[in-house]
């Protein structure tokens, strides 16, 4: 009886937690290397160096930073509404740590296989904008609130696009489940077929995670530092490790969706014999390097052009695409 | 007690807890946040149920996108908690009658539904060798496809309605077109004019 | 699936017309309200010709039983798709005077109809729900149209607020309806609502309750007409021209479908409850009337006490009351058309009057007006041998030979109070002196309304068979079930 309930109940849980640990520490360290890596790839295109100090070529840089704000006086301004302010950022992190419970990083490699794991990604990224908006709202100060207005208004707009981008793989494939969505593009990546939804995934996923060149909730130009204004310390460290798992999680989509995940580039002799997961690894690299170039060499764009571009340019593009392929597979007969 | 047992009685005395919440919180931003872990829990249920596409839909569509406006709005409203407070009260006993009223009748259902489901089992989220989403997609799209149009005609009115009541129309309204700009050449914006000494143009 | 398509033809072309008309209105780079009234006046009369061409089909579902075609049907839809063409027409001067001329309104006209012809038509509760709320939605904006205006966008705020309500109400009763019959199909619903051992299932009665609470909202029948005076005088003027006809007999119409397909057999349970409301609206409609200056409220209180008289046909239950019920409707919008026509008339040279007193002597500055004006009173007073007689006369006959002698003398007496403010206008137009300044000469499609309305309920009498005897194949079509062929039976009649 004892041994029962321990392997129908303990056993699991203990496996799940071992897994979803696992998965934390690793996309942790990483984040610490993703950040190093933006900055130095910022700075190349500048014609820096970027972070050079700290351990060997600066390697270190961002665990000295990440210490240096743990280790600061946490400042909560005396007007702020205490629970909501302190909750903010544990928000924006758990809700993009959680996202990743799903992802596999290889042929049964996730910590829950679930049916309709892209609609879980979705709807776990649509609710990151309560971070923001709840952080701009506390603060009770101005520049923040514009902040968290402008992040609202943006993040809800490209969530569409979004959405039906995802709709036109899914099409394609003919189920919600992530892994089957990788298998499906064993012959052709939809990178390939679906070009123009690669694109407009993209940007859609730049303007989703507040990064430049649509990085207006924080446009240090015109709002201080946005909803992060009033943010110090370990508060502030959380809201960025939350903000840079959110972009690693919207680079693995981008793989899952459309670079073919852990498959190989081609099913021939030297490439199928590297494991998935290293693929993927590298995948979601190459996908983080694009992101870190937008970001170094395109200026941001102004609010209006910004909805102009999510309104009236991408949500007709996608859902015109949506119909397109959708009457392309049933006159082909392809659908399933 | 079985673990789905567990489950069902965690998400459902959570979300009837800040469901109340939502009515007894004084500050509507904090009822807003509680609506929105009302629905969180009853996505949990829809879970238990076996419909997890509607849980996630629910998730998407009232979490992510229309809670957000509500709290858009609320949050730029300038409200006077204490003058909202105050009328409480005084509507408690007419409210409490309806909810009284309500759950009567609530109970009268649940006192006759024994009845009905033998006679008439309702159809299950997960029918044999399909998941929800597809179970849903084979008879939206087809048996259903009358309410489904007409549910798009209602959005569409409202969507109609939204702009006929507040898109106001400028006499002169600076639009940029971004075609345009792109368009422009060298010629068409610069101009070298040899301009003498002293003379100006 | 083609065949599907075929019987929801009116509500495709009008609701494919919309979204036509909508591109063109957003597209053309000149104003073209003109265009798009004109195209929502075409399509109206379209779909009307072929919801009548439809009734020759007999009785058919559509959609999995969602969707019905028959006599009654066709009839009710024809008769609220002109309604809507009349009330577009008649809203053109004004709204171009008033500065509110915006091709919008139009398509959200032709919207609201394309929603009252699936509720007409709706045979199942989810089908009920979706058609009210395609009309309702269209009426919230329209009667908030004129959005610098405080009036009419309270008048908006409050029917919304109110209708929002009543559709909550209508759906907790469809809700307990569901629950006990298990089905959402009117015909299912009649099966599962049957009396055991004498008493009806008492959730399923509270239920019904509702679905007559939210319905009756929609035909504002006391006591659910609170929000009728304040959006009548609210609205634009020609919005609640539009309020008083179309979304009435709409409204009337999927009333009787409900009671009668769905509840059959509960006659007993909701005979009561309609002959409460009847009684009620009679009277109400009757005393708060007399005390109106403005004319626009007087409107909304004998639109009330209208319901109320229609709804005396409706409590008998039988073929005769249907019919009754049926022709009430139909002269009733004529008329209501025909006095809006007027008041729409009713312009001086700083802008519209409302106030019952700007009406002194029209009848020596504006004859015509005044007399169109007047027949149309008459008519509404119920006084022989104009139209509004005859539909008093058959909803009145019916409730007698079902055994509603109490409610047939209440109405006799109601009809009586409300003739006082009727003929208290005619007194104004005709005896008292004029006034100040000279109304503006009537714009043509309004005196053409006007005069082709009241020509209509003076002569009535002359010629009165076929419109009864449509409303009787209606009426059969309905209670039987079975195709009665309307307009063809009407045309082979010898």
């Amino acid at each position: 009886m004892d041994n029962l309930f321990f392997d129908t109940y303990i056993w699991p849980l203990l496996l799940v937690t071992a897994h979803s640990l696992a998965i934390i520490l690793v996309l942790l360290v990483s984040l610490a290397f993703f950040m190093y890596a933006d900055r130095k790839i910022w700075a190349a295109v500048q014609l820096r160096r970027g972070p050079n100090v700290v351990g060997p070529f600066g390697l270190l840089q961002s665990f000295a930073d990440i210490l240096k704000y743990l280790f600061k006086e946490v400042i909560i301004p005396t007007t702020a509404n205490k629970p909501i302010f302190l909750l903010a950022p544990f928000v924006t992190m758990f809700l993009a740590l959680s996202a990743w419970a799903v992802i596999p990083v290889n042929e049964g490699w996730a910590v829950a296989e679930i049916n309709v794991g892209i609609l879980y990604i979705f709807a776990i990224s649509s609710l990151g904008v309560y971070g923001v908006i709840m952080g701009g709202w506390a603060s009770n100060s101005k520049y923040p609130f514009l902040g968290a207005l402008r992040s609202a208004a943006q993040m809800v707009s490209y969530e569409v696009s979004i959405g039906l981008v995802i709709i036109t793989v899914l099409l394609c494939v003919g189920s919600l489940n992530l892994t089957d969505i990788v298998l499906a593009q064993k012959t052709v990546w939809f990178a390939v077929p679906l070009f123009p939804m690669f694109v407009v995934f993209f940007i859609s996923a730049l303007a989703e995670t507040n990064r430049p060149p649509f990085d207006l909730p924080e446009a240090e130009s015109e709002l201080v530092a946005g909803f992060m204004t009033e943010y110090s310390s370990t508060p502030y460290v959380i809201f960025m490790i939350g903000e840079l798992a959110n972009i690693i999680l919207m680079c693995a989509m981008t793989t899952i969706l459309f670079l073919g995940g852990w498959l190989p580039p081609v099913d021939i002799m030297p490439f199928n014999l590297v494991p998935g997961v290293v693929w993927f690894v590298l995948k979601i690299c190459f996908v983080f390097f694009m992101f870190a170039m937008v970001k170094a060499m395109v200026p941001r764009y102004r609010y209006d052009q910004l909805m102009r571009l999510g309104w009236k340019v991408f949500l007709p593009l996608s859902l015109i695409w949506v119909v397109l392929t959708a009457a392309f597979l049933q006159f082909t007969g392809m659908a399933s | 007690m079985t673990l789905t047992s567990l489950a069902f009685y965690l998400f459902a005395s959570v979300s009837v807890a800040s469901a109340f919440m939502v009515i007894a919180a004084r500050n509507p931003v904090y009822s807003v946040l509680f609506l929105i872990l009302t629905f969180f829990n009853s996505a949990g249920l829809f879970i238990l149920m076996g419909a997890e596409f509607l849980a996630l839909i629910l998730v998407v569509v009232y979490v992510g996108a229309v809670a957000v406006l509500f709290l858009f709005v609320v949050m730029m409203l300038d409200i006077d908690f204490a003058e909202l407070s105050e009328g409480f009260l005084q509507y408690l006993p007419i409210g409490a009658t309806v909810g009284l009223i309500l759950l009567l009748e609530l109970l009268l259902v649940f006192g006759a539904s024994s009845r009905l489901a033998d006679s008439n089992p309702l159809p299950r989220a997960t029918p044999e060798g399909m998941t929800n989403a597809e179970a849903l997609g084979r008879v939206l799209y087809t048996d259903h496809i009358y309410y489904f149009q007409a549910a798009g005609a209602i959005l569409l009115v409202a969507m109609i309605g939204a702009i006929v009541l507040t898109l106001v129309k400028s006499n002169n309204p600076r639009r940029q077109n971004i075609a345009e700009q792109n368009a422009r050449t060298k010629e068409d914006g610069v101009a070298l004019v040899d301009v003498k000494p002293g003379q100006g143009l | 699936m083609f065949n599907d398509i075929g019987l929801i033809l009116p509500e495709l072309v009008l609701f494919l017309g919309a979204m036509g008309l909508l591109m063109l209105g957003a597209f053309s780079s000149k104003d073209a309200t003109r265009t798009v009234d004109f195209g929502a006046i075409i399509l109206l009369l379209v779909a009307a010709v072929l919801s009548l061409t439809q009734s020759q089909n007999g009785y058919a579902t559509a959609f999995n039983g969602a969707f019905v075609v028959d006599g009654f049907a066709a009839l009710m839809k024809a008769l609220t798709f002109v309604a809507t063409a009349i009330a577009i027409l008649m809203s053109r001067d004004f709204m171009a005077r008033e500065k509110l001329a915006r091709f919008e309104f139009s398509v959200l006209l032709v919207l609201a109809a394309t929603g009252m012809g699936m509720m007409i038509s709706a045979n199942d509760l989810i089908a009920l729900y979706m058609g009210i709320e395609l009309q309702s939605l269209a009426l919230y904006v329209v009667a908030a149209i004129n959005r610098d205006s405080l009036r009419s966008t309270e008048s908006g705020l409050k029917y919304f607020v109110l209708g929002a309500l009543s559709s909550g109400l209508l759906l907790y009763g469809a809700s307990l309806i569901y629950g006990f019959s298990g089905s959402i199909e009117f015909a299912e619903i009649a099966k599962a609502f049957q009396p055991v051992d004498g008493q009806l299932p008492i959730a399923m009665t509270i239920g019904l309750v509702f679905l007559i609470a939210g319905l009756a909202f929609k035909i504002s029948a006391v006591p659910f007409h609170m929000w009728t005076p304040d959006v009548y005088e609210g609205a634009p003027t020609a919005v609640t021209a539009f309020f008083a006809a179309a979304p009435k007999l709409a409204g009337m119409a999927i009333f009787l479908r409900v009671m009668l397909t769905a509840f059959p057999d509960a006659i007993i349970a909701w005979q009561q409850i309609i002959i409460f409301v009847s009684f009620a609206s009679m009277l109400l409609g009757a005393f708060a009337a007399i005390g109106q200056q403005n004319i626009k409220r007087l409107m909304a209180y004998s639109s009330i006490g209208h319901m109320g008289f229609a709804l005396v046909g409706f409590a008998a239950g039988t073929q005769d009351g249907v019919s009754g019920v049926i022709l009430y409707m139909t002269l009733y919008a004529i008329m209501t058309l025909g006095t809006f026509a007027c008041i729409l008339s009713m312009r001086r040279e700083g802008g519209m009057v409302e106030r019952i007193d700007n009406l002194a002597g029209l009848s020596q500055t504006r004859p015509f007006m005044a007399a169109c004006l007047a027949i149309m009173m008459f008519s509404l007073a119920g006084i022989p041998p104009m139209a509004g007689f005859f539909g008093k006369l058959f909803v009145f006959r019916a409730a007698i030979d079902a055994g509603l002698y109490g409610l047939s003398i209440l109405g006799v007496l109601s009809s009586v109070v409300g003739a006082y403010y009727y003929l208290r206008i005619v007194k104004i137009m005709y005896i008292d002196a004029p006034s100040e300044d000279d109304y503006q000469p009537m714009p043509r499609e309004l005196s053409i309304m006007a005069g082709v309305m009241a020509g209509f309920a003076l002569l009535f009498f002359v010629y009165p068979a076929p419109l009864i005897e449509l409303s009787n194949g209606a009426a059969a079509a309905l209670l039987n079930g079975a195709g009665t062929d309307v307009v063809t039976g009407l045309l082979s009649r010898p």
